[in-house]
């Protein structure tokens, strides 16, 4: 926000110099203002929407995330309407959450990367065309119709059961075209004059792009693949479709009786939420949670790109 | 080491635009050679022919033969990479690979081949250093990044990971251009002790430069933009400068060219 600050208001400091006519310069500076003031009303219109979340947010889930047992516990014994006593805890959706996440980045990650190598560094002509195109495509592609897509294919077509796993695949059509894009934003910042210096000194091209390339631009990838994930820990219309909530915590993701998440969690109780002051908690505190999980990432993803930030 | 160079007829095409025309010339082993010329007439074009970096850029090929001690660099059987091996390369700006130490990068042409043995690396980060002037400076921080150099020490570093792979020749891009003149002096030096060793090839907008580093001088020079560019005249660089055959040679050193 500082340097909003600071951008906004420089011109208003302006030297003063009047080397034009005054009125000229008057009027300039009283444009300066009104810009200065619909800029600054818009930035703040734009922060309403997100104080207004984080503040329903935390207000009400975050009580229930300091308590042990939200992190230990899943949600068996929960009777069948719904209507209990405890909360319990939400550690099958974190455990869900995060095991199909990283599931997802397991199988979009190299695909991605790949994709986004060969774009860049081979990529020419109507093929590399062609597949830019594609990847936009992709990018523009409901998630239910991903979900609904890996259904057809995996229930319909091969009449598999439906396990986790499924619902993996359909989140890694959500995160490819979202880490092929940063990765390819990533490698054409890798000056060109590297890859010369490495071609000079009879390095081979495949060597060259493993070696110089990918080191030099590896942080900002792994900036990438973080959002990424914590796009893909957020979506919900897949596990709807692919991941059947369970209450129990469920490890596998090969297995038939499906896998909570924290969007499935909360979509489990949100039914009961006016009625029930113990399912509006879960459903508070499993968004708190989300959020959280998030912004962890986030972090992480902003710190490991720190430290291992090349500096040219 | 050093090898003998023998350009017949060679023209350079970017797709089907001809940049360089007709170029024939012979650079003699352990000898310093300048290229001058106008911006746009071929000469960088040209020297990247001699290890074929021209091909990195789409389109980019050439008609003719280039000798390397009568091996043909462009014969049906000859790999671009090990020719690059043969005949290295320094470019205009200083371009360390900035996510490797001092000592890394001087080692890299070696590792990234294959190079092992940390002893033998060891060995040749300090014999390279010590040959571009460098060692002094660099011997107490090693494992430091190579970006972190001043600009006529990142080039020097350079020249170094250049020379770390043993070429038999050393192509030089306006090496200075981007160095003050303290650190292009020391450059220069560099290049003069380089020729007991190498065949130095320099291309340089400094006509200064060219009368004090090198041995042969030639001038390239284009009729108008668009057209291709081709060399008017090679020869000893005292004759050259002092009593060019060619009259436009003698326009361009004298500065009434265009």
């Amino acid at each position: 926000m500082s340097t909003e600050v600071s951008a906004a208001e420089r011109p208003l400091r302006g030297s003063g110099r009047e080397l034009r006519g005054r009125s000229e310069s008057a009027s300039r500076k009283l444009r300066n203002t009104l810009a200065t003031i619909v800029m600054w009303g818009a930035f703040l219109v734009a922060l309403i929407p997100l104080i207004w979340i984080m503040w329903t947010v935390l207000s009400k889930g975050f009580s229930t995330m300091l308590d042990i047992v939200w992190w230990q516990k899943d949600q068996s014994g929960v009777g069948a309407a719904g209507f209990d006593k405890m909360i319990r805890g939400a550690r099958h959706a974190i455990v869900g959450t995060l095991l199909m996440s990283i599931a997802t980045s397991i199988i979009a990650v190299p695909l991605a990367v790949f994709t986004a190598i060969y774009l860049v560094e081979y990529g020419r002509g109507k093929l590399a065309r062609a597949i830019s195109f594609m990847v936009d495509i992709l990018s523009g592609v409901p998630s239910i119709v991903a979900a609904l897509f890996i259904y057809a294919v995996w229930v319909t077509t091969f009449g598999w059961r439906l396990m986790p796993v499924a619902c993996s695949l359909a989140l890694a059509l959500l995160m490819i075209p979202v880490v092929t894009r940063s990765t390819e934003e990533m490698l054409k910042l890798v000056p060109n004059e590297l890859r010369d210096a490495s071609y000079a000194l009879g390095v081979p091209k495949w060597k060259t792009i493993v070696k110089v390339v990918l080191p030099t631009s590896f942080s900002g990838i792994l900036t990438g693949v973080l959002l990424g994930f914590a796009r893909v820990a957020g979506e919900t219309a897949p596990l709807l479709l692919l991941a059947n909530y369970t209450p129990f915590l469920q490890q596998n993701l090969f297995s038939g009786n499906g896998m909570a998440a924290l969007p499935t969690l909360i979509n489990a109780n949100v039914q009961f939420m006016s009625a029930d002051k113990i399912s509006a908690d879960r459903v508070w505190g499993a968004a708190c949670t989300l959020i959280l999980i998030v912004l962890a990432i986030n972090l992480l993803g902003r710190l490991v790109g720190r430290f291992t930030k090349v500096k040219n | 080491m050093g090898k003998r160079i023998d350009v017949q007829d060679l023209h350079v095409y970017y797709g089907s635009f001809l940049a360089v025309e007709g170029v024939s010339m012979t650079i003699e082993p352990r000898s310093v050679t300048a290229f001058i010329g106008p911006s746009g007439c071929g000469k960088s074009t040209f020297l990247k022919t001699l290890n074929r970096m021209h091909e990195v850029t789409p389109g980019g090929r050439v008609e003719g033969k280039v000798l390397l001690d009568d091996e043909d660099l462009y014969g049906a059987n000859v790999d671009p990479v090990a020719v690059r091996r043969t005949v290295g390369m320094v470019f205009q700006r200083p371009n360390p690979f900035p996510t490797m130490s001092i000592a890394d990068n001087v080692t890299a042409g070696l590792r990234l081949n294959g190079v092992k043995d940390k002893k033998v690396l060891a060995e040749k980060a300090e014999k390279s250093l010590r040959g571009a002037n460098l060692w002094d400076e660099v011997k107490d921080r090693l494992n430091k990044p190579g970006a972190g150099l001043s600009g006529g020490q990142q080039q020097r570093l350079c020249i170094a990971r250049a020379i770390a792979v043993e070429p038999q020749v050393l192509l030089m891009d306006e090496p200075c251009s981007a160095l003050d003149p303290i650190s292009t002096g020391k450059v220069e030096d560099l290049i003069e002790e380089l020729k007991d060793d190498y065949t130095v090839v320099i291309v340089t907008h400094n006509m200064q430069q060219a009368a004090r580093v090198s041995d042969k001088t030639a001038f390239f020079n284009l009729k108008e933009t668009g057209k291709p560019g081709h060399l008017i005249e090679m020869d000893d660089t005292q004759k050259i400068f002092n009593n060019p055959s060619e009259r436009a040679t003698e326009d361009y050193i004298s500065g009434r060219f265009g």
